[in-house]
């Protein structure tokens, strides 16, 4: 029956015994127990519907845990959504100085976290343009990046990259894992594709069916930067394997 | 592709040969060039579709106006229905008489502009207080349909008891007819905000001050637009109707129409009902215009 505690400067994200029932009585997410670490990337794959999104809404504070706690700090708190949520009245430019602007950052240093971040994931050049020139892909970018300007010690991402094509989401996998070595935060990723979730991770955790319970872990050995061919090592085909059968049994 | 349409559509294939679009079509060999030809193609072909019709039709009716003043009408009734020179000659080119018409027109522009004015600071108030309580925008909205039920005839009189005859009953009756569409709109646009975006906000502790000023109110400018093109042609409808039952204090186009139907002035009559209704495509054009201007950029499928 516990919210938040924040300042406890651990830069990093723990659940203990989360549970969340709806008011209509839909049992989400129950007695969900993790941490993770500042320099720890955790992934979470579960089938459609098994409360992982309802855990992000509950670690960022958009909803509150009906047992259980989180501990986390949000004063930075980055959080992509599945849909990049950009201001169609705002250009590029715009919608990355967007956070820094409600955190009233100055003018000047907004300008400056804004162009760091549009370097960072490649929109250098599309920066007069509005959201709705821009591709699926580019839109996504424009998301990670207005979250960059915060410098966010813990990251959340839910499901951002869903609906985009594969190569796209290929090439979004390789930059979220360079930007996750570059800047060192906690991230926490929700999926539902195996071989994003091995690219990418640390750890893997594997949720059930609803009501959400984590049934599964497994800790991915690469070190980083990851290459692109990674995804056709054996050892990679091994893990995906075993993330996938752990996602299987979870299922009965 | 192309071709298709070459075969199934004649009329705009000659009107697109006339303009010389379709130039080179046949014997340009590079697909680009074809590509780039038939794209051209197909701008004439709009343009010739939107133009044409429309001018072929208004040929039509004053040609039908012609047949019914000099055929139909027996010429002691032509007072009817003057032909469309005779009311060009009198209505618009006698310049005592169009000068009397826009005298009108300006006085109503004016009245109505204002009314319209006062709609906007005040429905804007109201939506902005409605959006931010389901409470209150349940207790508010039953009137605001009581107060949109009102046949404006019906509450004419009532209006002069209270305010008179003059320029202020005439503003009064503006804003009766042109606010009800400004609030819905306004209101509708407010909440038109995506969840994931208020989610964002919320994240970010933005108070509800900001949320207002950033996300709610730039999300609401397509439906506000689209509330004041409408108020905008109802506040001209209103600042006639007003001048014309109130029919006292500065001469606006209503008296004009009443005085011109009373003395059996056909072709002023007409002019002034022309004029009238240029004022009303006039102001929804000028507001269509200002909203292409404020968020044309954005919104909209033009890339």
């Amino acid at each position: 029956m516990t919210a938040a505690m924040s300042p406890t400067r651990t830069e990093s994200l723990s659940f203990d015994r989360t549970g969340m029932i709806f008011p209509d009585g839909t049992e989400a997410v129950r007695e969900v127990s993790f941490t993770v670490r500042k320099g720890e990337f955790v992934t979470i794959v579960g089938p459609s519907g098994c409360g992982k999104s309802t855990l992000l809404r509950i670690a960022s504070g958009l909803l509150e845990p009906t047992s259980g706690t989180v501990l986390v700090d949000r004063d930075r708190l980055g959080y992509v959504f599945q849909d990049a949520t950009l201001l169609p009245w705002r250009t590029v430019q715009g919608n990355i100085e967007l956070l820094a602007e409600l955190h009233d950052i100055p003018r000047d240093e907004r300008a400056r976290l804004a162009n760091e971040a549009i370097a960072l994931v490649g929109l250098g050049g599309f920066e007069r343009h509005y959201p709705k020139s821009l591709s699926g892909g580019m839109k996504m970018r424009a998301s990670l990046a207005r979250t960059l300007t915060l410098k966010p010690p813990v990251f959340l991402f839910d499901e951002p990259f869903g609906a985009v094509d594969e190569i796209t989401r290929e090439h979004l996998n390789e930059e979220t894992q360079q930007l996750f070595q570059r800047e060192g935060f906690a991230g926490l990723f929700i999926t539902h594709s195996i071989s994003e979730a091995v690219f990418m991770s640390t750890r893997v955790l594997v949720m059930s069916a609803r009501p959400g319970r984590i049934v599964a872990e497994f800790d991915v050995p690469f070190d980083y930067p990851r290459p692109p061919d990674l995804r056709f090592d054996p050892e990679f085909a091994r893990l995906s394997g075993e993330v996938s059968r752990a996602l299987r049994g979870s299922h009965s | 592709m192309s071709t298709d349409h070459v075969k199934t559509d004649d009329l705009t294939d000659h009107v697109a040969d006339d303009l010389g679009a379709a130039d080179g079509i046949a014997g340009g060999g590079a697909s680009e060039a074809v590509v780039q030809a038939s794209r051209a193609r197909a701008r004439t072909r709009t343009a010739a579709e939107t133009v044409l019709p429309p001018i072929v039709l208004g040929i039509g009716v004053v040609g039908v106006w012609y047949f019914i003043s000099y055929v139909l009408l027996a010429p002691e009734r032509r007072f009817l229905l003057r032909p469309p020179h005779q009311v060009l000659k009198v209505g618009f080119l006698d310049a005592e008489v169009f000068g009397e018409i826009l005298g009108g027109l300006w006085s109503s522009t004016k009245v109505a502009m204002l009314g319209l004015a006062i709609s906007i600071v005040l429905g804007f108030l109201i939506a902005t207080i409605m959006s931010q309580a389901k409470m209150v925008e349940r207790a508010i909205f039953p009137f605001m349909v009581v107060l949109q039920a009102i046949p404006i005839l019906a509450i004419v009189p009532l209006i002069s008891f209270w305010w008179g005859t003059g320029q202020r009953s005439r503003i009064v009756v503006c804003v009766i007819i042109s606010l009800f569409p400004i609030i819905v709109n306004t209101l509708f646009g407010l909440q038109s905000a995506e969840r994931g975006m208020h989610d964002l906000f919320t994240l970010h502790h933005a108070n509800r001050f900001t949320r207002l000023r950033k996300l709610m109110f730039p999300a609401a400018m397509p439906a506000i637009f689209a509330g004041l093109r409408i108020s905008a042609g109802l506040s001209v409808i209103g600042a006639i109707v007003g001048d014309f039952f109130f029919g006292r204090g500065e001469v606006g186009i209503g008296q004009l129409l009443r005085k011109y139907a009373n003395q059996l002035q056909g072709e002023e009559l007409l002019a002034a009902v022309i004029m009238s209704s240029a004022l009303g495509v006039a102001v929804f054009l000028i507001f269509g215009w200002i909203q292409n201007l404020a968020i044309g950029k954005w919104h909209g499928d033009r890339a």
